[in-house]
């Protein structure tokens, strides 16, 4: 028991002679006032020392509490006993009595057998970790007092509001020049980060702009830079972009009242969208997918809807990829047919619109069907490459973004993709019931039955083949009517949602083919007369090593591990290759270097905020 | 004489017409008394260490216990030779005063009186004037002949308890007797004095007053009057300057001679002598009022415990003083860092560089690891002369680069190339690496030259390393899968690496109390951990075990630091001894000895032959590795030193204290050269971006701050006047030096390091 002695000149803290009478007391010895008061003195003095020279324990702990363990350190080198028992991170409060002047430590006693028998285990210490950030760039962001957070993380700067307010104005204003040139700068600014969540805002303002299919098309743009803008980390703002963009493919807009309005193609253009959001940002989305294939089948189910949400469902699926028509669209159709039926056998004049409408739903299913059949022959010819071309495509996302200047997705890729995220549905179970028994019906069933509801349109489709005997995936049906393949109807002829030039997918690559493959890989250098499996690979990632100049220069992992087969796995670089349309690196820009390290793919870094690495 | 008397007397009248002493008339006899004294003296007499001529039997006078009686005795001695000296109006006037004073006794004036008169005489003494000293001795030694023995023993120990502190010995320079009720009277006298002096003299003057007060206050202590010593405290505390607040505190809780003993500070005290620097002048000025007023307990003191630098010039302001006090045991001597200095760098080892894109180009193709090609225009080469500052290359063994070393050059000239120029207008970006979860317990973050890994001492004993980039941390294999390997392969290095060990970070556990210090090797190859159980130890960063445990200090050490070239590192610790190892030897090869207080912090000069420490005696000592000299001290921290670094071209030093300041030092000349004042709380983190034109310092105040280190050296006029006496004139320019200041959200800024490019990184631990 501690007291503070009232004398006047008191500089410390001081322990009177009544507790040292006290202590002495309990230990059997019986002190003379003028001796306790000697030893009290000699206490006070030796504290003081023991705790200036724990001081300075306290100093080198770099820390501004002094604690329990530094005046036991203290006391242990200067050769006096140390406290027994454990120190506590927290400070024991330190009370008075209220009836007199008595102060001491409060001391709770704890109950081991409670501490024990306790249902709630207490959970470890957290690991002791190091996280990096950047705190200041360039030296700015530290015009704030003192305790306030940087300017770049928290607020927007002069600098960036402007940028906002001008890039916003421009993609929204009449000029079509300056909307191009701000879009450019959209897809490729490395420093706008801090705006991501204005600009989805004003994305997700289409609701509000449904007539007019002009500012549709301008914020569905926008979302194409944010999306390819390989700088920018969407995180969870993708749900927000992709329900915008779920917006324009499935609901009947204002616009479409008009039959004058072209709402089909910003729908195409909203379900090229969505595809090449689950192809670039599948890790994002995975969740989403699901989901998403459920909104699209309950507008498809739903008889009350007008066509065009409709068309939207349909264009939707299929821009998820044939898997996803397979197990949505396909078990539907017999039951939509019918409705599609009586629409496109009403003659009337007062039908006329909702006829057209009628055959574009139409169109839109034929093609989707026609790519779920094609594919699923492919899928079924080439079993072993597709595993072996599933590899890449996780790698391939980053050269996608970097070579496709513009929207065109990736013809095959996109249905690998699909087809990964198809499979991962199966695994865990999915949602509703219909998919937990779903079992795939086999092609030559499945081109049955559609061949009984399309008949000749969908024959002729695949016919337009290379030569026909060599189609040994297709059931007997086209080759039977190889004299029909003329008679295409003219309904699909103006159907927009044709981007995937995907005439090409075929089982083999026969001479005559290539003047169709030429059409889709243009872009190409050279053409490479590889096996099979060229089809599964992402083709610009690999282009021929010996053709055209070096501007993606990649390396074949495969190929180099293959040769030197010794397992030297850190040489088998990716060079990642720099996005031609970003700019330099910053000069202030800092790779930290090592030795010997092998540089990883870009894409590995781009969402480092969690790893210690700094992706500078 | 007469002449000195009568002006003595005139004091006096001016004293009894007027009360208090005027001072017009006081600095007249002042400067009357100097020129006597040059005279008399000639001009041999500067060095305080030559005992006063003697004054200490005349001075038993002014101690002597009989008080009002013995001065009375004084009195009539002074009488009666005047009368023999025919001065009958000066007999009169002394008469007169003699009939009032008897009231007065107590009072300063009385009693300075008293001592003035002997002073008087004792500069006849040294006239020559034999009667006259006769008839002083004959009447002096009557009246108090107890007394004359006592400060014979001081003499002995004070030059027997320099280097070795026994506790005794040291103390009982302290035995000698003075009247405890006469310590403040002495002590106000001086006091006064100074007060009164020019204003040029005063602050020079003042210095004085800390050490003395210190002394006297010790000396009533140990002789056991502790009711007087408490009062002493109290009356002249408040005087001291405000950096020497804590250890007054410390002091004011020392009331009993048993406390004298075994306590740090005062044995610091006590086994060294408090050196002042003042000018001839002052100095004059000091000496003859001390011996004119008989002050002898001052004078002993200033004898025995002071240690006057005397310099001819002008006198230090007030301001150039207190930028260099401050420390324990007051300033640096100035002939302490008279030593050359060769700061200058080595010269880099020629390396051939090859070309950036080519290599870029083998390493794309062959995936093999860049060859050396024999390029001509090679950076390396760029064939300076040698430095005329710079120490010989074998000055001190270094030891040979290896192949691995040669290609982490080339990288670090590769990076270099590709750094950013910073300046003023230019910052660098800050990185900060915050550890979690640390608990409080982060005491000590080192980081590769290179950047790639993080090293963080812990108070729970353990040192744990991560890796900064995505290469993962590996363990070599063990020795049975070891020997499996095919060693004639190109790619063994990676071959003997344990992949199955591979993780982002590794705990070492070997220490048994806090990690205070940590350093990597320059080749990453390597850990150094000091620790609070008195060990050094060396991990290597290939197994991740303890290799070598190196003991010496048998106490707490609180840092240690690798050499820029390996091999050789350096630690320091609570035995306020810095010593000098090699990773090859288990005992060191240099002791640093010197410092009166804990070595705090350590670090080597980047050409490797100096090492410079901070203590908690609130100096910075260079030393020479080669022969283990002191070769600079550094005063005019007001705390204990906790950070260090030295500019990269090795010309500039700045130190970080408790007190929040950064002090800027140029080494050649022992100067300091530039004070940044701005934080508010202890300095751990200091560092000079790659060029040096930016200092970085990271503090407990959770702030890192920017300092235009290129304007502070260039502000800075270094004509050889300065150079010489080392008085040097700072500007106070600390808001212009100061490029920035950066909050962290609570997390004390522990370490900084600049990347090869320039990046700023710091570290510290979240601290909510």
């Amino acid at each position: 028991i501690v007291g503070m002695a009232d004398r006047e000149e008191r500089r410390f803290a001081e322990v009177p002679r009544e507790s040292v009478k006290l202590m002495s007391e309990s230990a059997g010895v019986e002190l003379s006032d003028e001796l306790a008061a000697l030893l009290a003195e000699d206490v006070c003095y030796r504290l003081r020392e023991a705790t200036q020279s724990s001081s300075q324990f306290m100093r080198h702990a770099k820390r501004r509490k002094l604690t329990v363990e530094d005046f036991n350190r203290a006391l242990r080198w200067s050769n006096v006993e140390a406290i027994a028992g454990y120190g506590a991170q927290d400070a024991l409060p330190f009370r008075p009595i209220k009836e007199g002047e008595l102060f001491f430590v409060e001391d709770r006693e704890i109950n081991l057998v409670e501490l024990a028998l306790a249902t709630n285990i207490p959970k470890g210490c957290a690991e002791t970790m190091v996280r990096v950030n950047v705190s200041y760039l360039d030296g700015k962001g530290n015009l704030e007092p003192q305790g306030t957070v940087p300017s770049a993380v928290q607020t927007l700067s002069e600098d960036l509001l402007k940028y906002y307010q001008q890039v916003t104005r421009a993609i929204l204003g009449e000029d079509p020049h300056l909307m191009k040139v701000a879009l450019l700068d959209l897809q490729s600014n490395s420093k706008m980060a801090a705006l991501l969540p204005y600009f989805v805002y004003v994305i997700s303002g289409v609701k509000s702009v449904s007539h007019d299919l002009e500012q549709l098309n301008r914020l569905l743009h926008m979302v194409k830079s944010l999306v390819q803008n390989p700088y920018l980390y969407l995180g969870s703002y993708v749900r927000s972009l992709v329900s915008s963009v779920m917006y324009c493919i499935l609901e009947p807009l204002a616009a479409s009242i008009n039959p004058l309005n072209d709402h089909w193609t910003l729908r195409d253009y909203a379900a090229l969208l969505l595809s090449h959001i689950f192809w670039t940002h599948g890790d994002l989305v995975s969740g989403l997918y699901h989901q998403i294939l459920l909104s699209l089948q309950k507008v498809l189910s739903d008889p009350v809807r007008p066509l065009c949400s409709h068309y939207g469902a349909v264009v939707g699926l299929h821009a998820l990829g044939w898997k996803a028509v397979e197990r949505v669209l396909y078990p539907h159709l017999p039951a939509y047919w019918s409705n599609l039926q009586a629409v496109l056998d009403d003659y009337s004049v007062s039908n006329a619109q909702v006829k057209a409408d009628g055959h574009k739903v139409y169109g839109a299913i034929l093609v989707a069907v026609e790519r779920l059949l094609k594919m699923k022959a492919l899928s079924l010819s080439l079993p072993a490459e597709r595993g072996f071309g599933a590899q890449p495509g996780s790698g391939g996302v980053a050269g996608f973004r970097v070579s496709s200047p513009g929207l065109s997705p990736p013809p095959e890729p996109l249905s690998e993709a699909a087809l990964g995220i198809a499979s991962h549905l199966q695994g865990p179970g999915g949602a509703g019931t219909p998919w937990e028994d779903w079992t795939p019906v086999p092609l030559p069933a499945m081109y049955c039955e559609l061949y009984s509801f399309f008949g000749d349109s969908l024959a002729v489709r695949l016919s337009t083949g290379p030569s026909l005997g060599g189609c040994p995936p297709s059931p007997p049906g086209p080759a039977a009517n190889p004299d029909t393949a003329r008679k295409m109807p003219q309904l699909t002829a103006n159907l927009n949602v044709s981007p995937r030039q995907d005439g090409s997918p075929r089982p083999e690559p026969a001479p005559p083919s290539l003047a169709a493959t030429r059409r889709n890989s243009s872009s190409r250098p050279g053409q490479r007369s590889v096996g099979p499996s060229r089809d599964v690979f992402p083709k610009a990632r690999f282009p021929p090593p010996q053709a055209g100049p070096p501007a993606f220069s990649f390396l074949i992992g495969g190929r180099q591990t293959g040769r030197r087969c010794q397992g030297r796995r850190f040489q088998t670089s990716f060079s990642p290759a720099p996005p031609p349309s970003s700019a330099p690196p910053r000069t202030y820009a800092h790779k930290l270097p090592v030795i010997g390290r092998v540089g990883k793919p870009l894409r590995r870094w781009t969402c480092s905020h969690y790893s210690l690495h700094l992706p500078l | 004489a007469w002449y000195i008397l009568s002006h003595i007397n005139l004091i006096e009248k001016q004293r009894e017409t007027k009360g208090p002493p005027n001072g017009q008339v006081d600095l007249e006899v002042e400067k009357k008394e100097i020129k006597t004294e040059t005279s008399n003296d000639g001009s041999g007499n500067n060095n305080a260490n030559s005992s006063s001529p003697g004054s200490t039997s005349l001075g038993a006078t002014s101690k002597s216990p009989t008080g009002p009686a013995e001065d009375q005795q004084t009195l009539l001695a002074v009488l009666q030779f005047l009368k023999r000296n025919k001065l009958n109006e000066s007999v009169d006037i002394l008469r007169r005063e003699a009939g009032l004073s008897v009231e007065i006794d107590d009072s300063p004036g009385s009693a300075s009186g008293g001592a003035g008169s002997g002073g008087a005489s004792n500069s006849t003494v040294d006239g020559g004037d034999t009667n006259s000293l006769l008839s002083r001795v004959s009447i002096a030694i009557p009246a108090a002949p107890a007394v004359t023995a006592a400060p014979v023993p001081p003499k002995v120990t004070a030059s027997g308890g320099e280097d070795q502190p026994d506790v005794n010995v040291v103390l009982s320079a302290y035995s000698q007797q003075g009247d405890p009720d006469l310590y403040p009277l002495y002590y106000n006298g001086l006091k006064k004095f100074i007060e009164s002096v020019l204003d040029c003299h005063r602050a020079e003057l003042s210095q004085v007053f800390y050490p003395l007060f210190v002394h006297m206050y010790l000396e009533l202590v140990y002789n056991n009057h502790e009711v007087e010593a408490k009062q002493f405290f109290e009356k002249f505390s408040g005087d001291q300057e405000c950096y020497y607040a804590e250890d007054l505190r410390i002091l004011s809780g020392m009331t009993k001679k048993e406390h004298m003993k075994g306590n740090e500070t005062m044995l610091d005290f006590r086994t060294s002598k408090f050196v002042l620097r003042i000018s001839r002048d002052s100095y004059q000025l000091l000496k003859r009022h001390l011996q004119e007023r008989q002050n002898n307990q001052i004078w002993n003191i200033i004898q025995e415990h002071l240690y006057i630098d005397i310099f001819d010039g002008m006198p230090r302001s007030k301001s150039q003083i207190d930028a260099m006090s401050g420390s324990l045991a007051g300033e640096a001597k100035r002939d302490a860092n008279k030593t050359k200095v060769f700061y200058g760098l080595l010269k880099e080892p020629e390396i051939e560089v090859p070309l950036d894109d080519e290599d870029e180009e083998a390493e794309n193709e062959e995936g093999k690891p860049k060859k050396k090609k024999p390029k001509k225009d090679s950076m390396g080469s760029k064939s300076k002369k040698q430095d005329p500052n710079a120490p010989q290359q074998t000055r001190i063994p270094l030891p040979e680069l290896k192949d691995s070393d040669k290609l982490d050059k080339i990288m670090n000239m590769k990076e270099a190339a590709k750094k950013i120029r910073l300046g003023s207008d230019n910052l660098p970006s800050i990185c900060f690496y915050t550890f979690l979860n640390a608990y409080q317990g982060l005491t000590a973050v080192d980081i590769t030259d290179d950047s790639s890994l993080i090293a963080g001492g812990f108070a729970d004993s353990t040192v744990r390393v991560w890796s900064v980039t995505p290469k993962k941390l590996r363990r070599v294999k063990s020795a049975a899968d070891l020997s499996n390997i095919d060693k004639e392969s190109d790619d063994v290095l990676e071959r003997i690496m344990d992949e199955k060990t591979a993780s982002e970070s590794k705990i070492l556990y070997g220490h048994s109390g806090p990690v205070y210090g940590i350093s990597f090797s320059p080749d990453r190859n390597y850990l150094l951990s000091s620790s609070e159980d008195g060990t050094v130890r060396l991990w290597s960063l290939q197994t991740f075990t303890c290799l070598v445990g190196y003991k010496g200090h048998n106490y707490p050490v609180w840092d240690t630091q690798f050499s820029p070239y390996g091999y050789y590192f350096v630690s320091g610790g609570h035995d306020r001894v810095a010593r000098l190892w090699a990773t090859d030897h288990y005992q060191p090869l240099r002791m640093f000895a010197g410092h009166l207080a804990d070595v705090t912090c350590t670090r080597f000069h980047p050409n490797s032959n100096y090492v410079a420490t901070g203590s908690a005696d609130r100096t910075i000592r260079l030393w020479d590795v080669l022969n283990g000299n002191c070769v600079r001290i550094l005063t005019g921290h007001k705390g204990p030193i906790h950070s260090l670094a030295f500019s990269p071209n090795g010309k500039f030093m700045a130190s970080g204290a408790t007190d929040g300041r950064v002090l800027l030092w140029d080494i050649g000349h022992g100067l300091m050269i530039g004070e940044l004042k701005g934080h508010t709380d202890t300095i751990y983190a200091l560092r000079f971006s790659r060029d040096g034109e930016i200092l970085a310092s990271g503090s407990m105040d959770n702030t890192v701050k920017l300092w235009d280190t290129l304007k502070a050296f260039d502000d800075v006029e270094l004509d050889d006047f300065t150079a010489a006496t080392g008085h040097i004139h700072l500007p106070e320019n600390s808001q212009e030096l100061l490029l920035g200041s950066y909050t962290t959200k609570s997390t004390p800024v522990i370490h900084l390091h600049f990347t090869r490019r320039n990046l700023l990184l710091a570290a510290g631990a979240y601290n909510p």
